[in-house]
C-alpha cells in the first residue's frame, strides 16, 4: 500500500545531487540576454525613449519600447480561461506600457549578447515622462480627485461586491447587544521563492518556445498566444523544475516578453533572467488587505451580527484581482455563524504599487488575522476564553455551503484544538500567564481557519492524466498539475501505485510539463493538486487497470471477472493465485507477434466539488517589553487535511506554511517610498525572511477524518499552513501584554509604538 | 559578470599603492562583500578596481612586544571572532563580528573593509571605538597611525587619503587590559541584518569590584558615524557599582547620541533603544568584570 | 576584447584550468565553464546562500567572490560530494531521509554548509547549528527538516545515534 506511507520524494535524489535541472540550467548558452528599462516614477506617460546611446553599446542587438508593441491588452492571471465572457481576466497591461503605472514597470527592452551590454544599455536608455500624481493607499485611491490609473475602472476601483446574509439592519437592533468594531491591516508581502523569475524563447517547427520557471504551463500558454495575437497551437510551454513559487509563478509573468522578443530577433533564443530586486519590485505581491470589522454580540458571546468590509491594494495591475478578498470575505462569512445576519463588502483597488496576486492561501491569510485578531478582542472585552468563544461561534458539524455544497462532516475544529491545546498545555499557561508584571512576560495564544480546495465552482476544475506501460510493467505517469517544490509528483506516485497495486517504484512520474506532450490541466494552484490529481489517478489508473485485464484474457484465457491486478500480478481472485507478473503480461502485449498493443490511458476528470480543510494554530510567546521584540517559544499547527497521502511531506508543507506565516506576522513587508513610490526594501536584506536563527520548532500535527467527496479521502494542505500562525501570535501577545496589535507585521517598530501609546515603554 | 573596466591584482603592499597611484580612479576590493553588491547595483560600475585579496601578508593577528594587538586589514570575521589573541585580549570585538551577516558572509568580509566603507551600522566598528584603537595606514608617503576617532570623517567617508591602504587595526594593551566588554547588535533578524542600533560598552572595575574605574561607551547607528557616548562614560566613571550607577550613565548617553528617522526605524525608537542597549551592555559588562548588580 | 585571466584551480579534487573573463563571477565560472549547475543564483549579492561553494574547507556565497580570486584554490561544489561510484554522501542522504528538500533551489547550498560543519567532528546545539547554518534562506521548508537532517548525521558521525 503506497498511499498513507512516508515514501521518499521522487525527486530528491536528482535535487540533492545537483541533476535536478531549472530553467536556467538548460538555457543554451548562446542566449542572447534580455533586460528591462524601467519606470523611475511610479505614475506617469511615456512622452519619448532616446535609445541613440544604448545602441551603440558593442553587443547590443536590438532595443524594443513601449511605442513598438501591439496595443493588444494582455490578461495575466493564473486562472482556466472561462468561456463566459464576464468572467474573464481583466486584460490591462501592454508587453511593455507607455502609461506607467508604478515604480518599475516595463517601459523598454534591451535584447544583447551578453549581460554586461545589456545592463550598460539599459542605463544609458533615456526616457522622458510626462509625470502624474500617484497614490499608494487603497482607500486614499478610492478618493474623488485621485491619480486614475485605468480608464474603465472610475475610482480605481476594480470590483466591488457585497453580499447580506438575513437582515444586519434588523439583526442588529435585538436588544442588549454589544458592539465591537476595528480596523486590522495586512501588509504587502512578497513570496521570495529562491528561485527567481526566469524564461527564455526561441522559435522552432513553426512554434514560439518557452522554457519557464511557472507553475501553470498550460494557462501560460494560452496568455502567451494571446499577448502574441497567435493561435494557442502555436505556443508550446516547457516548464521543469521550479525553485518555489507560492503563486507568484502562477501568473503570466514575463514570458509573453520573451515570446514576443524571440519574435523580433528572428526567432533567436533569448533569455530573461529576472534579478530578485525586480522580481520583488515587478513581479507580484500579496494584497494588502484593510478590514473594517463590527460585531454584535450577545452578553453571553453568542455572535448575532457581523459586518464586514474589505479594501484590497491591487497594485498597478488586476492579475488575479477581486478573487483574492473576494474569497476572504467568503471566509469571513462561514467561519462563524452568524445568528442574525451577516453583511459584507469588498472592495478592489488599483494603487500604483507593484500589481497583486496569487500567493499561497489566496486571501486568506489576510482575513483570518483580521478576524481571528477580531474574535480574541472580543473574547478579552468579555472576559471569556477565546477557545470558549469559539466554540460558542464556529461553524457548526453539518453545516452546508449553498454555493459549492461543501459539507462540514466532522466535529474537525474541535478535534484539531484539543491537539493543538494537548500540545502547549495551553489551558494552563492561559492562567499561569494571566497576570504578570514586569519586562519580560509571556503569552498563548490560537487561532483558527477553513480553507477550500480547489476553485470549483467559482472556475473550471478538471485534471487529465495519461498513464503508458512500459516494458517492464513500469508506468509512466503524466499530468499537467506541476511539482512545484509541495511533493506533488511523490504523492501522485503513490495514489498510482495505489490504484494499480504496483510497486511505488515502478511508477515513473514525467515531471517536466510540456504543453505538446502534457495533457490538459491547469497547473498548480489552489491547494488542488491532491484533490484534483487523485481523481484523475484514480480514474486514469482504473482505465488502464481494465486494459491491462482485458489483455489479460487473452494470455490467462480466464475472464476479466475473474481477474484481478495485486501487487504488480495478475491474479486469479477465486483462486488468489498469481497468474503473471504485470512484467510477464507487458512483454506480451509489446511483443505478442499475433496481438500487439501498446496499452496506455488517459483521461480527463472533471470535479463538480471542493472540500472545506480545517485547522488552528497555538502558540507561545516571550514578549520583552523594552525591547520591544518577540520570542517564539512554541508554535503547533493542527490540519484537517482528510487523509495523509504522505505523512512526511505533509508535516514538511506544514512547516514551510507555517514559516511563512510567521514572516507575515512577526516580520516581513514590503515598503515603498511615499515620496517617489519607489520600493525601499526589495532585497533579500532589507526585507526580513526569517533565517534559521528566527524560528523556534515548528510542529506539525494532523488529525485524519476521511473526505468524503475525495478520491483518496484527502483535501487542501499547501496553502492552509500558511493561514493561522500570524493571527495566534497576535493574541499570544495581547495575552502577555495586554496589547492588541491590529496591523501587521508585528515587528520591533510597530511594538514600540503601541508600548508608547499604552505607556508600557 | 561585474562591470569593471579592468582589474588589477596587487602582488604586495607596495605593489598595491603604486597600482592605486597608477590608477587614480582605481577602488580598492578586498573581501568585496560590500565594494561587489555597490558594482552591481551600478553604483561603481565602469570603474577601475585593485584587489587586495590575494594578499596574504594582510591575514592574521599577533601580539607586539608592549602588547598591542595587531589585527591585520584582510583578516575575515569568521578569524577574528575565533582567533585566540581576540578571544584572550578583547573577547567582545570576536563576538561582535560573529554577529555580522551569516557564516558564508563572515568568511569573506574583512575586519579592514568593514572599517574602510565608513558605514555606522557596521558590527566591529563600535568595538574598536570603544577600545581606543589605532589605525595604520600606509600609503606612498610610508606609514602613519591615527586614532579611530580620526578616522571616521563622515557617513561613508574614512581618513585614507589617495594610494593609500589600511594595513593594520591596533588595540593598545591599556586599552584592553582589565577591561571587560559587551556588545549589543540590536536589528530585526537574529542573522543575515545590519544593526538598527549598536551598543559596544566596556569597563574596568576597581579592585574591590565595587566602583566603576573607568567605562567606555560606544554606538553604531547612533549618527551618521560610530561614536563614542561621552557623558554616559562620565556618568559611570568613578561611580560604584550599582543599577543606579547604570541607569544614570544609561540616561546620560542620549545627550551624546544624534540618531536620524529612516525608514529603517525612526530616531525616537533608536533612542529608546539607546538608552535601553546601554543599560543592558552596562549590566552585561560589568558582570563579565566581576562586578554585581 | 574583455580582460582575460587564467585560472588554475581544482574542482572537486580535480586540477583544472581555465580562461575566464576577470569580471566573472565564481558563481559565472563554475556554472558556465564547468557546467556545475548545483551553483544557484537567488540573488547574486550574498543574501540568499544558493550559490555557496566551500574553498579551501570554507564555505563562500560564490556570486561575490571573483573567479580569478580562485586561482590555487581548492574548491567543493556539491557535485563533488557523490563518490566515485555515484553513491550519495551521509548528509545528501540525511536529506532525502528527513524530508529537507522541497524545491531543491537552497538545498545545494545548505549541504555544502553542512559539510563543512559536519567535517570539524564537533558536536554542536541545535542553537548552534541554527547559526550556523543561517546563511542561508529557504522559503519551503520552515528549516526544520534541514536542520533535523544535519543534526541526524552530525549525530551519527559521532556514534551517537
Amino acid at each position: 500500500m503506497a498511499v498513507g506511507v512516508s515514501e521518499k520524494r521522487v525527486d530528491a535524489f536528482d535535487k540533492v545531487t545537483g541533476r535536478a535541472k531549472y530553467t536556467d540550467d538548460l538555457a543554451d548558452k548562446s542566449a542572447l540576454i534580455v533586460k528591462i528599462f524601467r519606470s523611475s516614477v511610479a505614475h506617469g506617460l511615456v512622452k519619448s525613449i532616446d535609445t541613440s546611446e544604448a545602441e551603440k553599446i558593442p553587443g547590443v542587438v536590438k532595443i524594443v519600447t513601449c511605442f513598438d508593441v501591439p496595443d493588444r491588452p494582455i490578461p495575466t492571471a493564473g486562472h482556466p480561461w472561462s468561456l463566459d465572457l464576464g468572467h474573464q481576466d481583466i486584460a490591462d497591461r501592454l508587453l511593455l506600457n507607455r502609461h506607467v503605472r508604478y515604480y518599475g514597470d516595463d517601459v523598454a527592452a534591451v535584447i544583447a549578447q551578453n549581460e554586461i551590454a545589456a545592463t550598460r544599455a539599459v542605463r544609458a536608455i533615456k526616457a522622458e515622462y510626462e509625470e502624474y500624481p500617484f497614490v499608494l493607499d487603497p482607500l486614499e485611491a478610492m478618493k474623488d480627485g485621485a491619480p486614475q490609473l485605468h480608464e474603465k475602472f472610475g475610482n480605481n476601483i476594480l470590483a466591488h461586491t457585497s453580499y447580506e446574509d438575513g437582515n444586519y439592519e434588523e439583526a442588529i437592533k435585538e436588544p442588549g447587544l454589544l458592539r465591537f468594531e476595528k480596523w486590522y491591516d495586512t501588509p504587502t508581502v512578497q513570496h521570495c521563492h529562491i528561485e527567481n523569475h526566469i524564461c527564455y524563447a526561441w522559435e522552432e517547427a513553426g512554434k514560439v518556445n518557452v522554457v519557464s520557471s511557472t507553475q501553470i504551463p498550460h494557462i501560460v500558454r494560452r496568455v502567451v498566444g494571446q499577448a502574441l495575437g497567435i493561435e494557442w497551437g502555436k505556443v508550446r510551454i516547457v516548464k521543469p523544475y521550479i525553485g518555489g513559487g507560492f503563486g507568484n509563478k502562477q501568473d503570466a509573468l514575463y514570458e509573453p516578453l520573451c515570446a514576443y522578443l524571440s519574435t523580433k530577433v528572428g526567432g533567436r533564443l533569448v533569455k530573461y533572467d529576472m534579478t530578485r530586486e525586480e522580481t520583488f519590485a515587478c513581479t507580484r505581491v500579496r494584497h494588502a488587505i484593510r478590514y473594517h470589522i463590527t460585531t454584535h454580540v450577545r452578553p453571553d458571546g453568542t455572535f448575532v451580527a457581523g459586518r464586514l468590509e474589505a479594501f484590497s491594494n491591487q497594485g498597478a495591475y488586476a492579475s488575479h484581482g477581486h478573487g483574492i478578498v473576494a474569497k476572504g470575505a467568503g471566509a469571513y462569512r462561514q467561519l462563524y455563524c452568524y445568528r442574525g445576519a451577516c453583511k459584507g463588502d469588498a472592495y478592489t483597488i488599483y494603487t500604483n504599487t507593484a500589481a497583486s496576486g496569487a500567493m499561497r492561501a489566496y486571501g486568506i491569510p489576510q482575513i483570518t488575522f483580521a478576524l481571528e485578531s477580531h474574535v480574541d478582542d472580543i473574547a478579552k472585552a468579555l472576559g471569556m476564553e477565546p477557545v470558549a468563544l469559539r466554540r460558542l461561534n464556529m461553524m457548526e458539524v453539518g453545516y452546508v455551503d449553498p454555493f459549492s455544497k461543501n459539507e462540514n462532516y466532522f466535529d474537525s475544529f474541535n478535534q484539531c484544538m484539543e491537539k493543538g491545546m494537548a500540545y502547549l498545555d495551553y489551558e494552563k499557561k492561559r492562567k499561569e500567564y494571566a497576570n504578570q508584571t514586569g519586562p519580560v512576560r509571556r503569552g498563548v495564544g490560537m487561532a483558527i481557519f477553513w480553507y477550500n480546495t480547489a476553485v470549483w465552482p467559482i472556475s473550471l476544475e478538471s485534471s487529465s492524466c495519461r498513464m503508458v506501460l512500459n516494458q517492464d510493467g513500469s508506468i509512466q505517469l503524466q499530468l499537467a498539475e506541476t511539482e512545484i517544490g509541495q511533493g506533488a509528483d511523490t504523492v501522485f506516485a503513490q495514489m498510482a501505485s495505489e490504484t494499480l497495486s504496483i510497486p511505488f517504484e515502478n511508477v515513473h512520474v514525467i515531471s517536466s510539463q510540456d504543453t505538446d506532450i502534457t495533457p490538459f490541466g491547469t497547473g498548480a494552484y489552489a491547494s488542488r493538486q491532491t484533490y484534483m490529481g487523485g481523481f484523475s489517478i484514480k480514474q486514469t489508473a482504473l482505465l488502464l487497470k481494465s486494459r491491462l485485464l482485458a489483455y489479460a484474457q487473452n494470455v490467462t484465457r480466464m475472464p476479466v471477472s475473474s481477474l484481478d491486478l495485486v501487487d504488480g500480478h495478475i491474479v486469479n481472485v477465486n483462486s488468489g493465485r498469481a497468474l503473471l507478473s504485470l512484467k510477464d503480461l507487458a512483454l506480451e502485449a509489446f511483443y505478442n507477434t499475433d496481438r500487439s498493443e501498446h496499452i496506455t490511458a488517459e483521461s480527463t476528470y472533471q470535479a463538480k466539488s471542493n472540500a472545506y480543510s480545517f485547522g488552528c494554530t497555538f502558540a507561545e510567546v516571550e514578549v520583552d517589553i523594552p525591547l520591544c521584540k518577540v520570542k517564539i517559544l512554541n508554535i503547533v499547527n493542527v490540519h484537517d487535511c482528510g487523509m495523509l497521502i504522505n505523512p512526511a511531506l505533509a508535516e514538511a508543507q506544514v512547516h514551510g506554511g507555517m514559516s511563512m506565516s510567521i514572516g507575515y506576522g512577526m516580520s516581513e513587508q514590503l515598503l515603498y517610498d511615499p515620496k517617489t513610490g519607489r520600493p525601499l526594501n526589495d532585497n533579500l536584506l532589507d526585507y526580513k525572511l526569517s533565517t534559521t536563527m528566527d524560528h523556534p520548532h515548528l510542529e506539525a500535527q494532523f488529525v485524519e477524518n476521511y473526505e468524503p467527496t475525495s478520491a483518496y479521502g484527502t483535501k487542501a494542505l499547501g496553502e492552509p499552513p500558511a493561514t493561522s500562525p500570524a493571527a495566534a501570535l497576535r493574541n499570544a501577545i495581547l495575552h502577555a501584554t495586554g496589547v492588541a496589535l491590529d496591523a501587521a507585521p508585528m515587528n520591533p517598530h510597530r511594538l514600540f509604538a503601541r508600548f508608547r501609546e499604552e505607556g508600557l515603554v | 559578470m561585474y562591470d569593471m573596466k579592468a582589474l588589477y591584482e596587487a602582488k604586495s603592499v607596495p605593489d598595491a599603492i603604486s597600482l592605486l597611484q597608477e590608477h587614480p580612479g582605481a577602488r580598492i576590493l578586498a573581501g568585496g562583500s560590500d565594494v561587489l553588491v555597490q558594482l552591481r547595483e551600478g553604483k561603481l560600475a565602469g570603474l577601475e578596481f585593485v584587489s587586495i585579496f590575494k594578499l596574504d601578508e594582510l591575514r592574521g593577528v599577533s601580539l607586539e612586544q608592549d602588547g598591542t594587538m595587531r589585527i591585520l586589514p584582510l583578516t575575515s570575521f569568521s578569524h577574528v571572532a575565533r582567533d585566540p589573541i581576540v578571544n584572550r585580549c578583547v573577547r567582545v570585538l570576536a563576538e561582535a563580528v560573529d554577529k555580522v551577516g551569516g557564516p558564508q558572509v563572515r568568511n569573506i568580509g574583512t575586519i579592514g573593509g568593514n572599517i574602510c566603507n565608513g558605514v555606522t551600522s557596521a558590527d566591529s566598528a563600535s568595538t574598536l571605538v570603544a577600545y581606543d584603537a589605532v589605525v595604520e595606514v600606509t600609503g606612498p608617503e610610508g606609514v602613519r597611525q591615527l586614532p579611530i576617532s580620526e578616522w571616521y570623517v563622515g557617513a561613508g567617508k574614512v581618513a585614507l587619503r589617495p594610494a593609500e591602504l589600511l594595513t593594520a587595526i591596533l588595540i593598545k594593551k591599556e586599552s584592553y587590559e582589565g577591561y571587560a566588554g559587551f556588545y549589543i547588535k540590536y536589528a530585526m533578524r537574529n542573522a543575515m541584518d545590519i544593526a538598527t542600533l549598536g551598543c559596544s560598552v566596556n569597563v574596568k572595575l576597581s579592585g574591590d569590584k565595587k566602583t566603576v574605574a573607568d567605562a567606555r561607551v560606544a554606538y553604531g547607528v547612533a549618527g551618521p558615524v560610530p561614536m563614542r557616548a561621552k557623558s554616559a562614560e562620565e556618568a559611570a566613571r568613578g561611580k560604584p557599582v550599582s543599577e543606579e550607577t547604570v541607569e544614570a550613565a544609561a540616561q546620560a548617553a542620549l545627550a551624546d547620541v544624534n540618531p536620524r528617522t529612516s525608514w529603517r526605524a525612526t530616531k525616537e525608537f533608536r533612542l529608546h533603544l539607546v538608552e535601553e542597549l546601554a543599560r543592558r551592555a552596562l549590566k552585561e559588562a560589568i558582570n563579565r568584570a566581576g562586578g554585581e548588580i | 576584447m574583455p580582460q582575460m585571466q587564467l585560472v588554475k584551480c581544482t574542482i572537486n579534487g580535480k586540477a583544472t584550468e581555465t580562461t575566464v573573463d576577470v569580471r566573472a563571477s565564481l558563481t559565472d565560472m563554475l556554472r558556465n565553464d564547468y557546467r556545475l549547475t548545483s551553483v544557484k543564483k537567488g540573488c547574486e549579492v550574498g543574501e540568499c546562500g544558493a550559490c555557496n561553494v566551500i574553498i579551501d574547507g570554507e564555505c563562500f556565497n560564490s556570486c561575490i567572490y571573483l573567479a580569478v580570486w580562485a586561482d590555487g584554490k581548492s574548491i567543493m561544489t556539491l557535485e563533488g560530494l557523490i563518490g566515485p561510484d555515484g553513491e550519495l554522501s551521509d548528509i545528501q542522504q540525511a536529506f532525502i531521509d528527513e524530508a529537507a528538500v522541497q524545491c531543491g533551489f537552497c538545498t545545494p547550498g545548505f549541504i555544502m554548509t553542512a559539510w563543512e560543519l559536519l567535517e570539524s567532528g564537533k558536536e554542536y546545539t541545535r542553537d548552534e547549528l541554527r547559526k550556523l547554518l543561517a546563511g542561508h534562506l529557504c522559503r519551503c521548508t520552515g528549516y526544520e527538516n534541514i536542520i533535523n537532517a544535519v543534526e541526524t548525521t552530525m549525530k551519527k558521525r559521532l556514534g551517537k545515534a
